[in-house]
């Protein structure tokens, strides 16, 4: 009998800790995407500054997108910029609710292609933070970047895309369970 | 080992209770075996009257019998009912009806624990076909069930979906547990691991993917759960989460889980074509190694399922060649059956004809998911017709005719009556024709572009959606006849001996037809000799 609530035990941690591993497909997800640039997958504001400013041009384009139901005025004061590898950049993008009612919303970046997404870094930028407007409210935000002399001689332009999410209900509901 | 069997004595020779409380309480594995048999009986119709409904639907382009809306219920559900309802619950009546016959085992080791995961079956059923009774209907996002249409998309009763989809998991992995278990520690002394019958092979190796893959498809919906009711953003992108994330991980899961539904079959087939070649199986040692390297590279090509994600060029290759990779243990299967059948005395009884089909289609069924894998090639196929004509190859002549296959091959041994050949025999042709017309054209208007899951379609595909309508009515139709087969055999077939088969080797057919209530209560001595099955 022993044997046999051995091989139980052993089974039932098995399933355990395969469930505990789905989790962890999270973080590890996560990493992967940061060290391979899946899907251009951007970090947080990072701080660099590089001294040799490079003579290479690369052509960046900015669009914005608003994910479904979204009603913001969202959009980029360009829509095209040539810098050089290395050189400080600024952009500014503007949000305006146009709605009745305050919202939260939530800008999502993205670069493309995906390999060049580790040599896009933002030293400024309002990614991953909550944006809270009044009715009508408008707000115009910095974008502040370097691109990384780095960068594989085989990409000439790269494209950061932002997709603006309506939050307001998420942040009800997390308010409400807290 | 003589534990066990002590544990046994109050009941020793007791035959079964009476009445309804005998299937409610029973810890038999013949009587469980058969609940579980009967269950995915019932479930085959309910999910094939959904397929019906859908072939209505596109009989002709253009939207005439159901509402898109309802079309997507029934696409959702018929995969839903047929991955978990039907071929997964077959398989483990199977095994609770084989695995303890055919190693010489007095019962499973956790009789109790086998009532408690058959018994959580119909509940999860009855939760998730409760659904379309509710308000918004039942779920409507494809068995994949792809976030955010799961989630943000979807219709309320997705929470009633996520708790279905827990109890069927539960109930795999107690089932799985118990498989493990009772292999491990109950065969008759003398059966070693490499003397085991294929068919408990298949299972061993099965159930432990299932381990292995459940309690990741329950973390998976846990995680929908969390982003539905309680603000998490798993697969939000909006906060910080990733859609994308979802499909690895459902990948991770599905991907062992189509082999879950395959490798059983590859046992089944084995002892089927053995028997009726006379002669025991080509390469038995290249079998068991096959099985254990399928299962262990399905963990590493799941997302072939998802190449058009954007994913690197590095993993894009990496799974189209791991992926590549698993043609050649079953290969070496496809092999080792041709060879058992190589001047072997065959004849061709309903089981043979199944198992033979099972090898002929199965392998096209392998070659369209080898023309998948190919990445580059991927982006013209994904989501169109070829992709269902794949999955549905594979599934229907291989994973269901195997289990048709094994009802008819042990169904003398479990009931002790034969079923009729030339009956069994009309269904078997019946089933084929109609299964090749019904599933072959969509190769055609896939390659042509035809997307699945959308309930109209454009003209040019007009013509061969309705052959396959046609091809698939009668393929509903033939499968009332395999169910009057087998009441026939139960009710007024012929007296049949232990042996069924002049060919068939193993354990389970040196018993009486039907076996006693209670089998092997002493263990069988194989070392005086007895072959392996």
């Amino acid at each position: 009998m022993s044997s046999i609530k051995k091989s139980v035990s052993k089974l039932f941690l098995a399933t355990i800790g395969m469930f505990l591993f789905g989790f962890a497909l999270v973080p590890i997800y996560d990493v992967f995407c940061e060290i391979t640039g899946l899907n251009g997958k951007v970090t947080g504001p990072t701080f660099s500054e590089y001294e040799d400013i490079g003579n290479r041009e690369i052509k960046i384009t900015f669009t914005t997108t608003n994910n479904n139901g979204m009603p913001w005025f969202f959009d980029s004061d360009r829509s095209q910029m040539k810098v050089k590898t290395g050189e400080q950049n600024l952009m500014s993008y503007v949000f305006t609710n146009t709605t009745e009612k305050p919202m939260i919303a939530q800008a999502i970046p993205s670069v493309s292609p995906g390999k060049g997404a580790q040599y896009f870094h933002k030293t400024e930028c309002f990614c991953f933070e909550q944006q809270y407007l009044e009715p009508g409210e408008s707000i115009s935000i910095p974008l502040k970047f370097v691109i990384d002399p780095d960068l594989p001689a085989d990409i000439s332009s790269l494209a950061l895309g932002y997709t603006l999410f309506d939050i307001t209900k998420d942040q009800m509901t997390k308010q409400a369970s807290n | 080992m003589s534990a066990v069997i002590e544990g046994h004595h109050d009941d020793h020779h007791h035959g079964p209770a009476k009445g309804i409380t005998r299937w409610l309480y029973t810890t038999n594995h013949k009587d469980i075996g058969s609940l579980y048999l009967w269950f995915s009986f019932i479930m085959l119709f309910i999910g094939g009257a959904m397929a019906m409904v859908i072939r209505a639907e596109l009989f002709e382009p253009g939207s005439q019998i159901v509402s898109p809306e309802f079309y997507n219920q029934m696409v959702t559900n018929h995969g839903l009912i047929m991955v978990f309802g039907v071929i997964m619950p077959a398989f483990v009546g199977l095994a609770n009806w084989l695995i303890p016959m055919q190693i010489g085992a007095p019962d499973m080791a956790l009789p109790r624990l086998n009532n408690l995961s058959f018994w959580i079956l119909p509940a999860a059923f009855g939760v998730l076909l409760a659904t379309f009774f509710m308000e918004g209907g039942a779920p409507n996002f494809g068995w994949t069930f792809y976030a955010p249409l799961s989630t943000e998309y979807a219709p309320p009763t997705v929470t009633y979906f996520i708790f279905a989809v827990h109890i069927m998991g539960a109930s795999s992995i107690m089932g799985s547990i118990n498989v493990i278990t009772t292999i491990l520690n109950m065969r008759a002394p003398g059966m070693t691991l490499m003397k085991m019958p294929l068919f408990v092979w298949s299972w061993l190796i099965t159930a432990y993917l299932l381990i292995a893959v459940m309690p990741v498809l329950a973390g998976a919906v846990t995680m929908m759960l969390m982003d539905i009711h309680f603000g998490t953003s798993f697969f939000k992108a909006g906060g910080g989460g990733d859609p994308v994330l979802f499909q690895h991980i459902f990948w991770f899961f599905g991907h062992p889980e189509v082999y879950i539904m395959i490798l059983p079959a590859f046992g089944i087939v084995s002892h089927i074509i053995e028997t009726f070649s006379r002669k025991p199986i080509f390469g038995y040692d290249s079998m068991v190694y096959a099985i254990a390297s399928i299962a262990l590279l399905s963990f590493v090509v799941w997302a072939h399922h998802m190449f058009t994600v954007g994913m690197p060029i590095a993993g894009e290759l990496f799974f189209m060649y791991s992926t590549m990779l698993i043609a050649i243990p079953t290969g070496v299967k496809v092999f080792n059956w041709l060879s058992t059948m190589f001047k072997g005395s065959l004849t061709f009884e309903t089981p043979m004809l199944f198992a033979i089909a099972f090898v002929a289609l199965f392998t096209i069924g392998g070659l369209s998911g080898l023309m998948l894998a190919i990445a580059p090639a991927d982006f013209q196929y994904h989501d169109t017709y070829f992709v269902v004509a794949h999955f549905h190859y594979v599934l229907v002549p291989g994973a269901l005719f195997s289990i048709i296959a094994a009802v008819y091959y042990w169904l003398p041994k479990w009931t002790g009556y034969m079923y009729d050949e030339f009956m069994g025999k009309t269904h078997f042709w019946l089933s084929f024709v109609s299964v090749n017309l019904t599933f072959f054209p969509m190769h055609f208007v896939g390659l042509a572009g035809m997307p699945r899951r959308i309930p109209d379609y454009a003209m040019q595909f007009a013509d061969y959606n309705m052959i396959v309508s046609v091809g698939a009515f009668l393929f509903g139709l033939s499968q009332l006849l395999f169910l009057y087969v087998v009441l026939k055999a139960i009710f007024y077939g012929k007296k049949a001996t232990g042996q069924v088969w002049e060919g068939a080797q193993g354990l389970e057919w040196t018993l009486d037809s039907p076996p006693a209530y209670h089998t092997f209560e002493t263990p069988p001595n194989l070392e005086a000799g007895e072959a392996k099955g």
